[in-house]
């Protein structure tokens, strides 16, 4: 049924709808209206789930690692400096093999208090062993999040759905909200492959000696490979029940393009409309979306990027002393390509600050007019700041 | 005092703590009071080794080892996933140290007990991070040595009152005991499992290795401990209801101090300063329990 819904509550639907038992959070603009939400579908019955109103976001995870432990499915939403916080227990999480979701809503890290969109505090935890996905509209969120169950539990690791802040979180769309008997389909109850149990007592996490901590830690590099091909299988299944799939990336007029945009998350709504503006004026953009960042799908941006004459990739985030992550990690995955195109690295939108048409076309010319990439990051809309008197 | 208590372990034989250690003294009556039907957090505490590394395990009961300062937050989850499952036979037990309860783990706990989340947190206290050398916690008492606080840099700062702290959450239930008392201990651990809602059980666990005392003097000291007053055998329900349990021989401290290596630099002056203290500690607790010296 189609509804129109802020992103916030497009993941809450999807976590309703996944049956999830318990949900645990502590309060940090903007992912708020998230567990707000959930706190009402609890209060009122709407959910038959227990909400676990913690005292901090590093006790929420806490909380869940300990309820996912003993064989339920569970959720939590975060931003910013609360992911951070959690940092120690995503490493946890992840080492335990629990299939948590958690939504997280992109926000600036402080000082100063920045509430705004910027994806540095959740590529910032890029090790952790998460699986990410970047959502690019309130649909994508809603069967994301619903996905996230699903592939998280196939390979026994947790997943972030990662949401801009406001653009995304606070934005009212149409959104088509599967029946509670299509996700059902979907998505069966959860299963666990292992949990506390008094009938069968078993120690969870103790000591490891370096003889078998490697292997525990392969066991996960391999899970993550095996996520890349669930997703696909899991992404089959989803079309066949709801019609809609997006791909670990989406190359978008790739084929003929010969310059390409890498991005993620809304910015890659404006860049759809920049694509056409320029190709009406007979300019060959292309896009690549980048949907999944952990496991980073290598094969698929090389395959999309394979003809591109250069590569913009447009980055809400910066790695102090290296460069804008997604350019990064797109760099790193075509290094061993046997060709590949130079690979321009733009700054935009830190802190919330908008990325408009403007900016992505300012973003084209730059790379059109440039036959190599002046610097490894260009930031772009910089202000001339002068300080003090 | 005669107390019920099964001839079952729930310990293997063998385990790797040091010799003479309290905590495992204390693991093992608390589990024989509890039985199985029972699961336990593990914040990171010298239990963390003393259980044993994978594949092995010491317990005979179900074991999640959390980081370090979630014992409170940990169990409120799986508690909260028993409730989901309809199980409401199985008792959450939090198992921490000192350091994981008064220092590093102490909001976790405190939000756990303000929530009134039903488990049993159960602090061993060996009154310093045992595990990781003998480094100085809020638990460690005024006048230890500790690798932290060596040479004339020894601790000078009261150990913090952490049944007192919980009491002020008006939890349920909160009690302390010793390894040196363990009728007393076992009736404390079956009175708070019969409780709802939160309880906390502060278990005085001898060190040998830190406190630098012959492994066959564990139990003594920690009787010396409750009979000098130094720790206290008493109970606190609802925050309010205060009773004292034992009522110590109230011996001097000084030999307390004096057969610990951890106490060897202090001076007469040293000591009559710490004996004001207990005796003042003491005078506070008579107080609330309504009882005159």
């Amino acid at each position: 049924m189609k509804q129109v819904l802020e992103g916030s509550q497009a993941v809450a639907e999807a976590v309703r709808l996944a049956r999830v038992q318990v949900v645990s959070a502590y309060p940090i603009t903007p992912q708020t209206h998230i567990v707000e939400m959930l706190s009402d579908y609890c209060a009122t019955g709407k959910m038959n789930a227990k909400f676990l109103r913690v005292e901090s976001e590093h006790s929420c995870m806490a909380a869940l690692i300990g309820a996912q432990s003993s064989g339920v499915r569970t959720f939590t939403a975060t931003s910013g400096q609360g992911l951070a916080l959690m940092h120690e227990l995503l490493h946890w999480a992840s080492g335990a093999r629990l299939p948590i979701v958690m939504a997280e809503v992109n926000r600036a890290l402080a000082p100063g208090w920045n509430i705004w969109v910027d994806q540095t505090d959740s590529l910032a935890q890029r090790d952790t062993g998460w699986i990410q996905f970047y959502c690019e509209d309130s649909q994508e969120v809603i069967d994301t999040t619903l996905q996230a169950y699903k592939l998280g539990e196939s390979v026994a690791l947790p997943v972030m759905v990662v949401l801009d802040a406001f653009f995304l979180s606070h934005t009212y769309e149409p959104v088509d909200v599967p029946s509670q008997e299509e996700a059902d389909r979907f998505l069966p109850p959860y299963e666990a492959r292992f949990e506390l149990d008094t009938k069968n007592p078993c120690s969870f996490g103790p000591l490891v000696p370096p003889a078998v901590y490697m292997e525990m830690r392969h066991d996960m590099a391999a899970a993550m490979d095996t996520a890349l091909t669930n997703f696909a299988r899991i992404e089959d299944e989803y079309e066949r029940i709801f019609g809609r799939r997006y791909g670990a990336v989406e190359a978008i007029a790739c084929d003929d393009a010969e310059i390409v945009f890498v991005t993620s998350g809304t910015i890659t709504s404006t860049a759809r409309l920049v694509l056409q503006n320029l190709r009406g004026r007979g300019e060959k953009l292309g896009i690549l979306k980048i949907k999944l960042f952990r496991p980073f799908p290598v094969e698929e941006i090389r395959k999309a990027l394979k003809g591109a004459k250069k590569i913009a990739v447009i980055d809400r985030n910066f790695s102090f002393g290296a460069s804008g992550i997604f350019a990064q990690e797109v760099r790193a995955a075509l290094c061993n390509a046997p060709v590949h195109a130079p690979v321009f690295g733009y700054i935009a939108g830190i802190g919330g600050r908008d990325v408009t048409p403007e900016v992505l076309e300012e973003i084209y010319w730059k790379t059109k007019n440039n036959a190599v990439p002046e610097r490894e990051s260009v930031w772009i809309g910089l202000q001339e700041v002068r300080h003090g008197n | 005092m005669e107390i019920e208590l099964t001839e079952r372990e729930f310990m293997y034989p063998g385990h790797v703590g040091c010799p003479g250690c309290g905590a495992a003294i204390a693991m093992r009556f608390v589990l024989k009071a509890l039985g199985e039907k029972m699961m336990m957090v593990m914040p990171a505490c010298c239990w963390s080794v003393i259980a044993g590394p994978y594949p092995t395990s010491t317990l005979k009961i179900p074991v999640i080892h959390s980081a370090f300062e979630t014992g409170g937050a940990t169990a409120s989850g799986v508690r909260a996933a028993l409730d989901m499952k309809g199980d409401t036979e199985t008792t959450v037990v939090t198992w921490a140290g000192d350091g994981g309860t008064f220092d590093i783990g102490f909001q976790a706990l405190s939000g756990a007990v303000e929530r009134n989340e039903d488990f049993i947190y159960v602090c061993y206290d060996n009154e310093a991070y045992m595990n990781t050398g003998i480094q100085r916690s809020s638990s460690t008492p005024y006048g230890a040595w500790t690798t932290t606080t060596p040479g004339k840099d020894w601790k000078k700062m009261r150990k913090k009152n952490i049944v007192e702290a919980l009491a002020a959450h008006r939890i349920p239930y909160a009690a302390t005991a010793s390894i040196s008392h363990p009728e007393d201990l076992v009736r404390k651990v079956q009175k708070a499992h019969a409780i709802k809602g939160s309880r906390f059980l502060h278990i005085f666990a001898s060190c040998p290795t830190g406190w630098k005392i012959p492994s066959e003097m564990a139990v003594k000291i920690a009787r010396m401990a409750v009979q000098t007053n130094i720790f206290p055998l008493y109970e606190v329900e609802d925050g309010l209801r205060y009773t004292i349990n034992l009522k110590p021989k109230r011996f001097p401290v000084r030999e307390y101090f004096k057969i610990q290596g951890r106490f060897q630099h202090l001076k007469d002056e040293d000591l009559e300063v710490i004996q004001k203290m207990v005796d003042e500690d003491w005078e506070l607790l008579l107080r609330k329990a309504g009882e005159h010296a």
